[in-house]
This record gives C-alpha cells, structure tokens and sequence, in this order.
C-alpha cells in the first residue's frame, strides 16, 4: 500500500459533534466549538495522538468525520485554515455573518 | 390535494418511531456510524458543512397553508428562522440537531409531511410541473400520476439499496416545466392520437451530475394500468444491472449508455412480462382514489380580464412589472398562477424566513384556495389566484420583499447552497449569484435582456442544474482557489440542451464582465423578438465564445 | 453466524462444503459453480443448497429450484440491495425451497428481506454481536403496513383500503 499522505505541520482536529452537528475542534482538554481554543499539533507524533483520541471518541458516539486540518497561525497565535475550505468550516455561511461560529464567537 | 387517510398517516407515525429507534440505537452502538448514514440519509438528515441538514420531501412541491405555517414554525424553534426551497421542490433546513429530528418529523407527521426518501440511493422525492392542474396547456393533471408514484415507491422494499439515487419526474403538458430529460425517469403524460386514451410515455436514462445525459424514449406510450408494473420492472433491472463498482457510473444513465438503449428496453419488457400484472391492474381503482382528491376546484365564471387589475396597474409600474413577468395563464378564464420570487435582487436565491412562509401561507389561504407550489426555479407559486385580486396581493408581498417581478429574467438565477453550506462543494455560489443579482438589478436592463435561465452549482454534482442554464455556472477549485466555469446555451424544457463550454474557469470577479460580453454579442445580434437562447442556437458558440476570450486572457 | 427468520434464531442444518470431494453430513450448502458436480454426487439422497452471489441471474438458476432445498444468496455488503431483486425474482419464478440471505445485513433491513421473499437471514458474528436476534424481530414490525401489494405478507394499504371501500359500501347498502 502506498504511504497515506501526512499533512503539512501544524494543524488542528476537527469533527462533527455527533447529537449536535456541530463543527468541533479537539482541544487540550475533551472538545470545543471554538477555533482559537483548538489544540495545535506541529509534529507527526502530536497529530496522530490527535487522531488516535479522536477515533476513541468516534467509538464512544460522541464525534463523527474528524480530520485533520494543515492551519498556519495567526498573529494572535489562532489557527488560520490553509485551505478555502476549511476557512469557511470555521467561520460559517459567507453570505449570512450572523450565523455559524462568525456569530457565536464574534471574530 | 391528497389527504392522507388513517394509512398514510399509520405508515408516517411508524416510520417517525423507526428513525428514533435508529437515533438510539446509534447512540447504543448496536448501528455502526457506517449503518447509520445510509438509514439517516434515507431520511433526508445529512451532515454538511456546518450541521446537520434536513430535506423534507414536498411532493409535487404541493403545500397547503397549513403545511408552510408548520415548516416556519420549525424553521423557527429547531433551526434558524428560514429554509431553502430547492431544485426538487423539497425544503432544506440547515441548522437541525440530530437529537432534535425525532421532535421534528412528528411535527410533520401532524400537517402530513415527512422526510421519506429525500435522499439516499433510493427513488427520491417525486417532482412534476409547479403549474399541474392550473396550466392553460395541460392534458391532463400530473399529480394523481405522481401521488400514485409517490405512495408505490415509498418504503419500497425492494428499491431501498440501489446503486444510486433515482429520481422520478412528471409532466401533464407538452411545455416541460419539470426537466423530465434530467431525470432518471420522466414520465409524461399523453393522449394516444387514435384512442383518445390518457397514457404514459416514458424516458430513461437523463441526469446531470458528473456525466449529464438527456433521457432517451423508453416506452412511446404505456397504458396507466401498466405504469406501475413498467416502473417496478425497470427499477428490478437496474437494481440489479447497474454498476455497483464506481459510484459515479451507478446512475441508470451509465447502464442504459453502456448497454444502449435498445438493449435495457429489451431487459424491461421481458421483466415487464413476468410481473404480475394483475396485481398492479387492480391498482387502477387506487389511481381513481387519488384522482379524486385532485379534482378541479370550484372555480367561479369570471370575465376575462379584470377591471380592477387593470385600473390599478395603470398608476403602479411596480405592479405592472409583476403582471408582466410573475403571472401565468390559468386554465381559467379571470383566474391566474402567481409566481412568487424567492429571488429579490442580493438574495440567497430560494431561501425565504418563517416570516415570509407565513405569509405566503396567508396568501395562500385567503387568495389562493390554501394551496402553494414550490417551483423546482426555487420559487413560490399560488395557482389559483383571481386575476382581481392580483393587487392586493401584490402589496402584501412587497411588504415582506416578496414582490420582485423577474420570474424568467436573468435575475431569476437558480443556484445551490455551495461551499457556504455544502460538504461536498468546491467553490461558493450563492455570494456570486448575489452579485449577479445586483448587477442585473436595473428592470429596464432586464425587460431587455429578456427571458434567460442562469444556474449556478458549486461542484459537479449540478445540484444547481448548471448543465441546463441559458448560461451555467460551475463552481471549481483552480489552484487552490475558487474557480467559476462558465457554459452557455443550456435548456432545461422540451427543446432539452445541454450547455457548452465557453472557455477557462475565470476567479468570482470577473464572471459579471464575462456575462456582460456574452449578452453583448447577443444584443448586438439577436433578431426582433428572438430570446438569448434562440439566438444561440441561430448563432452557434463562436462568437459568444470569442467574446468571453477577451476577458479570459486579461485574466490569464 | 447468526440465523433467523421471523420467529427468532434457528439452527443452521446445512454443512458448507468447499468443493464435490467433501462430503459433510446431512444437507450440504455448496457454491453454486459447483452445482452440477453436487447435483450428480449427492443429488439423490441430499438435501442441497446453494450460495450464489448477488450477480448470478435468475435465468440461470430456475433450472435447478426443483433439486434445491435451499438458495442463500450472497449479500457482500449491507449497502448492496441486488440481492433483494435477485431474491423477488426467484419466487416469483417458483421457488419453492428455503431463501437465505447471507451477509452483514443489519436489522433495519431485515423486514425489507422477509418482504422480498427471503425466508431466514445469515449474519456474521461481529453483526449479531452488536445486533442480538431481539433487535432483528423488534425491527422486523416496526412499519406494519405496506404501500406494496406484491412484496411481503404483511398488510398492504392497498387491499386494506379496498376493504375499507367495500366495508363502507356494504354498510350503505
Ligand atoms: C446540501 C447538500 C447536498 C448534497 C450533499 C447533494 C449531493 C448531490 C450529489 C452527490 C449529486 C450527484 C448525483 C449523481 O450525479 O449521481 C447531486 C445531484 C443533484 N442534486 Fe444535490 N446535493 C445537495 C443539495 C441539493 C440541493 C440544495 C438541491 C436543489 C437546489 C439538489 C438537487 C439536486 C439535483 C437537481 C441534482 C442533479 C440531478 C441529478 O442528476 O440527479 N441537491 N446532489
Ligand atoms: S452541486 Fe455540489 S455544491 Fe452544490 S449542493 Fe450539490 S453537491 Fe453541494
């Protein structure tokens, strides 16, 4: 089999909270629905403990979907998705500033 | 409109307490993640970009008042105060919590709708023309036919687990308003020339998607005591012949190309000739039930034209322009159909608020004998309006934004949810669409432009039926950025085309100037009374093409 | 390996052999390729099934329903539903043996089986493990009625409004 892909150093975990819906981002600690609280791996070996928590928590019901996701950081130090993507996961529906985590964290 | 009876109604409650026990037994582990989508998917409940998205299926895109004041009572306390009317007249809400769907399809269950079906590799949600039973051109009503197909396939056991998705579409007039040629199946309705008889002729094999096909005559004519039989052995051949290896050929479009048209007709009707027909013959009397619930309303004599309308148009250019573009010949003399324009000039093109279903359900009650029909153009319809009551309607919906008179213009833009919503897009639409809105907002620029489709969708699956659009735009991801695609010369009626590639995919800006070229060479050489699609196909893609050069090189 | 049908687990009273050669005892459950070597070897005093898979026709095994006691038709995946037509097609053609379903369906399904004509359900251990045989027969009525007159044996819509009609017409009278 030919070697999976590694993403490029750092990134952060996101999932969908499985009751909810929600977008949510692996954190120091269990979960959160806020980027800038996210947990930022910048080597293999952080990535995949980032993985293998999540796939626990896959098995408990609690997430589905998680993956990886390359960021690079922002002046404030918050991660900042590479991909268009994944910016728009994180911050909601271009067209409607009121709704998604745009809304709810104000950023 | 059909009322469910003590079954219908038995087979939605059991089927709201089998999604529940689904959710549970998801949360207990006895159904694994890999189990359960495909169940939730069968009930409309997807995960998209930011949530959980429900689709309700609204069959025939029928809706009674009292149906559109319970989704904006939903859309209220489960979600975020609006949905998305969509391509196949269902309702999509963007925000729902899995723990809350149970609670939501029994408020469904109570005005008789529910999410059966709406998506998943099983037969969707069937559509047919927004205009049935109202349409000056119709031979016959195409709800009955759809309702009939509607209940056949629902929970179909055999049909639950096909290779693809299959959709089912009908029409009851010449002028298709429905695609039929889109869809994997099209049924249109027919009068045999020499017995006067009402029958079926079937098309197979049309879709747009990755590979877009158009649907090619399977059955010139079927009696409507075989359509059934007919539908049930063509699903039994593609259950089973349809690729299962790729599931971008698992669509019957792929079977009946690969293997010809010729050949899948000869594999149905030999089906065809083992199914047990009298039992489906026996179904006729069930098509005389439902028929029933379709009568024709009891429409009062009318003149035809309205004074009223007349005076008050005079002194309201506003009003005139609605009249103009919005209205559709009923069958009945001083009666109209009243399109309802989700598409206000910087709107998210088929979202309305709770407020706005509200009142169009209002409308509907008072003006419109409780009905409303969602348009697969991702509009309203009310259609059974008196033409005199046209004004007072009218400054209803202009009060709530509702009155934008550009039904058919080329503000009237259909467009999917894109990356601003869906998991599986490549670039955005609906903040293109907008500015495409905005700057086609002039009236007088668009009386001119005339009749035009743009339709926008934001990946290849087409969801936005860009194959289709006079101009169709497709969302792409092009060096890591976003990317529009342009074709022109798409057409989603009978005259069914599919569009041509105008050139490179150019970045969001500058998709307003290259449709600024394209109607250039149009105006500049259109005949008198030629429509831009006309004018296509007179001119050919050359000089459209050349024009949109221009643009892409200053780009490239 | 689980087997059901619709009154709960049973016992499985075919051995599976791999090839002509094995002989097992009693009734044997053989791939269906090997069928005409079976049918000469132990045809006469056997009870004989066969596994087929999902992509064998209909054509070709309707001349042999008269020898089988048993088709199990193959399910690789949950998600694969050729096996439902296949199954339709095979009664509807005379089959008068045993219709098996074998493979990880999940419960769910199993109503949507027992209508297309199957008669028991085989699944995997790791299948059953997760989804015990109360939760197949709980499943197995949770929709009780049936827009379908020609699948399953359950209460179909159709006949139940006719009866209804008639009932109501009967009263009028
Ligand atoms: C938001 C989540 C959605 C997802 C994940 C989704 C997914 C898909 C996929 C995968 C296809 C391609 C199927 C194929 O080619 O085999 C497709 C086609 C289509 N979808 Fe969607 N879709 C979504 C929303 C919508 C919406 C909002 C509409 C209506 C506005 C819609 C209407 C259609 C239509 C009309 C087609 C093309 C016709 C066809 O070939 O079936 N879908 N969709
Ligand atoms: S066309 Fe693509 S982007 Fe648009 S809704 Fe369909 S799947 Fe999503």
């Amino acid at each position: 089999m030919a070697a999976v892909k590694r993403p490029h150093m750092p990134v952060m975990l996101v999932a969908n909270d499985l009751l909810e819906g929600d977008v949510v981002f692996a954190a120091t600690e269990g979960w959160t629905r806020d980027p800038r609280e996210a947990c930022i791996a910048r080597d293999d070996s952080h990535a995949q403990a980032l993985e293998s928590f999540a796939a626990d928590e896959f098995r408990l019901a609690r997430i589905v979907d998680p993956y990886l996701v390359e960021v690079t950081l922002n002046a404030k130090g918050h991660p900042v998705p590479r991909h268009y993507r994944e910016v728009l996961r994180m911050l909601g529906p271009s067209n409607r500033l009121d709704l998604g985590k745009q809304a709810d964290f104000k950023f | 409109m059909y009322a469910y009876d003590q079954f219908d109604e038995r087979l939605v409650r059991e089927r709201v307490a089998q999604f529940a026990s689904q959710v549970e037994r998801r949360l207990d582990g006895s159904l694994s993640d890999e189990e359960f989508r495909p169940l939730r998917l069968k009930n409309g409940l997807y995960l998209q970009l930011h949530a959980y998205m429900l689709r309700i299926a609204i069959p025939y895109g029928t809706l009674s008042a009292r149906q559109l004041r319970q989704l904006a009572h939903i859309a209220d306390v489960y979600d975020r105060g609006y949905g998305h009317f969509t391509t196949r007249q269902n309702l999509q809400f963007n925000w729902p919590k899995l723990k809350d769907v149970p609670a939501i399809l029994g408020l469904l269950a109570d005005v008789e709708m529910h999410c059966i079906q709406t998506s998943g590799n099983c037969i969707r949600n069937v559509t047919a023309d927004h205009f049935a039973g109202v349409a000056h051109d119709e031979i016959e009503d195409p709800r009955p036919s759809a309702e009939w197909i509607r209940q056949w396939s629902t929970l179909h056991p055999e049909f639950d687990w096909l290779g693809r998705k299959f959709k089912i579409a009908v029409s009851g007039a010449p002028h298709d308003r429905a695609v039929l040629k889109a869809h994997d199946i099209g049924v249109q309705i027919l009068r045999d020339p020499v017995t006067q008889q009402i029958g079926y002729q079937l098309l197979v094999g049309g879709g747009l998607g990755r590979t877009p096909m158009e649907g090619k005559i399977l059955r010139e004519f079927l009696p409507r005591e075989e359509l059934l039989g007919y539908l049930e052995a063509v699903l039994r051949i593609y259950n089973l012949e349809g690729r299962r290896d790729n599931k971008y050929k698992a669509r019957i479009k792929i079977l009946t190309h690969e293997i010809g048209i010729k050949a899948f007709r000869a594999k149905v009707e030999e089906e065809f000739a083992r199914i047990d027909s009298t039992n489906f013959g026996a179904d006729l009397e069930e098509f005389s039930r439902i028929a029933a619930q379709f009568a024709p309303p009891a429409y009062d004599n009318l003149p035809d034209v309205s004074r009223k309308l007349e005076v008050a148009q005079a002194g309201d250019e506003e009003l005139a322009r609605f009249v103009e573009h919005n209205l559709y010949r009923h069958k009945r003399k001083g009666y109209t159909a009243v399109t309802i324009s989700l598409k206000a000039i910087g709107q998210a093109p088929g979202d309305a608020t709770s407020l706005q279903m509200r009142v169009i359900a209002d409308l509907a009650e008072k003006y419109s004998l409780n009905e409303a029909r969602v348009t697969h153009m991702q509009n309203i319809v009310l259609p059974d309006v008196r033409l005199d009551d046209v004004p007072e309607i009218f400054a209803v919906l202009r009060e709530n934004d509702l009155a934008t008179a550009n039904v058919g213009l080329i503000t009237d833009i259909l467009c999917c949810p894109g990356l601003d919503y869906c998991a599986l897009a490549t670039a955005r639409s609906i903040p293109l669409a907008q500015t495409l809105s905005r700057h086609f907002a002039d009236p007088i620029k668009q009386k001119e432009i005339g009749e035009l489709s743009i339709k926008m969708s934001g990946c290849i699956n087409a969801c936005g039926h860009h194959h289709v659009g006079n101009i169709g735009i497709l969302g792409l991801e092009k060096k890591g950025a976003e990317s529009y695609q342009i074709t022109i010369g798409g057409d989603a009626s009978e005259n069914f085309a599919l569009g041509e590639l105008l050139g490179p995919g150019l970045p969001e800006q500058n998709v307003p100037e290259a449709i600024d070229k394209v109607l250039g060479v149009y105006l500049a050489l259109r005949q008198p009374g030629e429509s831009f699609i006309e004018a296509y196909r007179r001119l050919g893609l050359a000089p459209f093409k050349a024009a949109f050069k221009e643009v892409a090189d200053a780009v490239a | 390996m689980l087997l059901l049908d619709r009154r709960g687990a049973k016992e499985e009273t075919f051995t599976r052999i791999e090839s002509a050669g094995e002989s097992g005892g009693g009734s044997i459950l053989a791939p269906f390729a090997l069928i005409e070597e079976i049918l000469a070897q132990h045809g006469d005093n056997r009870r004989i099934g066969v596994l087929v898979s999902n992509n064998v026709t209909a054509d070709a095994l309707e001349p042999y329903f008269d020898r089988l006691a048993l088709i199990a038709v193959v399910f690789p995946s949950g998600t694969d539903g050729r096996g439902f037509s296949l199954a339709r097609q095979i009664r509807r053609r005379g089959f008068r043996g045993i219709l098996r379903a074998s493979g990880p369906l999940f419960s769910d399904q199993f109503p949507q089986a027992l209508a297309c004509g199957f008669h028991e359900v085989e699944i995997p251990d790791a299948n059953a493990a997760r989804q015990p045989v109360e939760q197949w027969l709980a499943a197995a009525n949770r929709v009780s009625l049936a827009y379908q007159r020609t699948h399953g044996a359950g209460e179909n819509i159709l006949d139940l409004r006719r009866r209804a009609r008639l009932d109501g017409e009967a009263k009028d009278v």
